[in-house]
């Protein structure tokens, strides 16, 4: 399959779910040619819910909604999402309420839009809502997946989508499973948790470093709350050697999450890539990824520095 | 309050077509709803009186005479809904609750205390409640959510959201008017308690939010201005509010923060805070005589 942007599996997951279940409808403030969330009016147009250029009314409507039954969507850019936190907070988190937020156009790959619209600290603060759980799908059959699953759990989500397209590494038979990490690639030297674009990264980067004899195994965590503590725990005392992959800030986030989990049962040398505690810039996705060491070059010179750590 | 007389206030659910006759009643509920607002905030030593005194009225009216509801199903899908997006003027409300039967009088003890149901602010485990306030500005949006959710299932139910004056300074009030409007929610009534006092001073003198039913009639609202106080007229223009078509309505209900208490009356200092022993005595005096007048 030719690459597909993670938003076009939410779009298109979206008007399947709204088959399947009647009491589906989605909200938007605004962006849903954006992130698709269009695609809903062609299954019912009555289904989708315009809120205009106002995120926390969309996200208090939501909570209405999914109080009186409905499975609501609710999409924007992840970054605008960010301005209703406290709703999502006081509303829908506190209350338990099943909301499933939909953040698009996440990170530095949104590329020339510039630092307003990339955001790296989405999945940070989504992390720290009790009942709160956060997804981020690294391709088009990932998050069609993703959807489904999200709209047969019941309880508040946020899943953080992509701009642009991505390859395709899984296909109609995979299994999506809400908090169960996916090991893509088996090694020995190291372990990279990696997720959404970083997936992709760190996979070329296994490539680069076969070269050097150096194997590593490359897992796509697209649940990062629930994070799969049992599998970090026994790739890390495999590797004793663990990288995290993420296009968010370092702070708060994947690298944060698997740090948790390893001071406080396995503490081993571990390296955090992603965003380091700065923002983005307008420029193509790709120079981008160059410039702020998240490149697929990049993630093979750090592993191979952590690695040299690991020897001392 | 005596059993007897609880189970007579649970019983006006049951006459039908007295409006009038009912008024005098509500009148009493709405001054045991004072009562309790004042003995539950007195005994916690911390609570929201201001608010739960100037609200009574009103919710003596929704609860006693507008509701479709029923305590002994509170989660009843057909049921009015009723959002209190000022929640912090949560001890009148759970006396409402407790009076219409949702939970035993006695329940209202616990109010603030640790494991109970009855927290600062609402909660939706608590019989009744069905939104959970304590952030302002988030209750109209939520509000708006049933509607769209009647309307979409054709439900007849209708969705009461009771917002205060200072509230009224958020944003997002405006964003849910807006929605409102738009989307044509003729099953959703806001009622505005304009008791001209919050937090720190007059509404007026913290951040105007005058002309009211201007500007809800602006945003494309029916509205209504009347004094929140005169449960003739508070149940009048609900009945009028409620079969308003093609549009959401307002009830701006002028009303005074601290209602029935010579000393709470629009006085700032007890929009959180509750009485001592001295000032609950004499509140509990001033709020008896009012009872036996029965004036409006």
């Amino acid at each position: 399959m030719e690459p597909k942007a993670t938003r076009e599996g939410y779009g298109d997951a979206l008007a399947e779910v709204a088959k399947k279940y009647k009491n589906v409808v989605a909200l938007d403030a605004d962006l849903n040619d954006s992130t698709r969330s269009d695609y809903i009016k062609k299954v019912d147009p009555s289904r989708f819910i315009s809120m205009g250029i106002a995120e926390q009314d969309m996200i208090g409507t939501a909570a209405g909604l999914a109080a009186s039954g409905k499975i609501p969507f609710a999409s924007t850019f992840a970054i605008f999402s960010e301005r209703a936190f406290e709703f999502v907070r006081n509303i829908v988190s506190r209350n338990n309420l099943n909301v499933k937020i939909a953040g698009s156009h996440a990170g530095i790959f949104t590329g020339e839009d510039g630092k307003s619209a990339q955001a790296i600290e989405d999945i940070s603060i989504y992390r720290t809502l009790p009942n709160m759980i956060v997804l981020q799908p690294c391709d088009y059959i990932e998050t069609k997946k993703a959807v489904h699953a999200l709209a047969a759990y019941h309880g508040p989500s946020f899943m953080r989508l992509l701009r642009n397209p991505l390859p395709i590494i899984h296909d109609d038979n995979y299994k999506f499973e809400i908090g169960k990490g996916e090991i893509l690639r088996n090694g020995k030297d190291a372990v990279i948790f990696a997720t959404g674009t970083m997936v992709h990264e760190s996979l070329a980067a296994a490539e680069i470093l076969k070269k050097d004899n150096i194997a590593i195994y490359v897992v796509n965590v697209h649940t990062i709350k629930p994070i799969d503590e049992k599998l970090i725990m026994s790739l890390a005392k495999k590797t004793n050697c663990v990288i995290t992959a993420e296009d968010h800030n370092i702070i708060g986030g994947l690298g944060s999450a698997v740090a948790e989990v390893l001071g406080e049962n396995y503490p081993c040398i571990m390296k955090r890539i992603g965003m380091e505690d700065q923002y983005g810039e307008s420029g193509k996705p790709a120079e981008l990824y160059e410039k702020y060491g998240l490149s697929a070059k990049h993630v093979a010179e750090k592993v191979k520095e952590i690695i040299k750590r690991k020897k001392k | 309050m005596d059993k007897n007389k609880i189970m007579k206030i649970k019983n006006f659910q049951d006459t039908e077509n007295l409006r009038f006759s009912r008024v005098s009643e509500l009148r009493k509920i709405a001054n045991e709803i004072r009562k309790q607002s004042l003995i539950i905030t007195h005994r916690a030593q911390s609570g929201h009186p201001g608010g739960s005194l100037s609200e009574a009225d009103i919710l003596a009216a929704l609860y006693f005479y507008k509701l479709r509801v029923n305590p002994k199903n509170p989660n009843w899908e057909d049921r009015d809904r009723f959002v209190l997006s000022k929640g912090h003027a949560s001890p009148g409300y759970y006396a409402a609750l407790a009076m219409k039967g949702y939970f035993p009088m006695k329940e209202l003890e616990t109010f603030r205390k640790i494991n109970s149901r009855l927290q600062g602010h609402p909660e939706l485990k608590t019989p009744g409640v069905d939104f959970a306030g304590g952030s302002l500005g988030q209750g109209v949006c939520f509000a708006n959510g049933i509607a769209i959710a009647g309307k979409l299932d054709n439900k007849k139910y209708k969705v009461y959201v009771l917002i205060g004056d200072g509230e009224s300074q958020e944003g997002a009030v405006w964003e849910a008017a807006m929605a409102a409007a738009h989307h044509k929610l003729d099953n959703l009534v806001v009622i505005l308690d304009k008791n001209q006092v919050q937090e720190t001073g007059k509404t007026k003198d913290v951040m105007n939010i005058d002309p009211a039913p201007d500007k809800w009639k602006s945003f494309g609202f029916e509205a209504f201005d009347i004094d929140g106080h005169d449960m003739e007229k508070i149940v009048e223009t609900l009945d009028k509010a409620g079969n308003v078509k093609g549009k959401p309505a307002i009830i701006v209900a002028n009303t005074i923060k601290g209602k029935g208490v010579s000393f709470m009356e629009l006085n700032y200092k007890f929009h959180g805070k509750a009485p001592d022993d001295e000032q609950f005595k004499q509140a509990m005096e001033e709020l008896s005589k009012i009872c036996c007048e029965a004036t409006k």
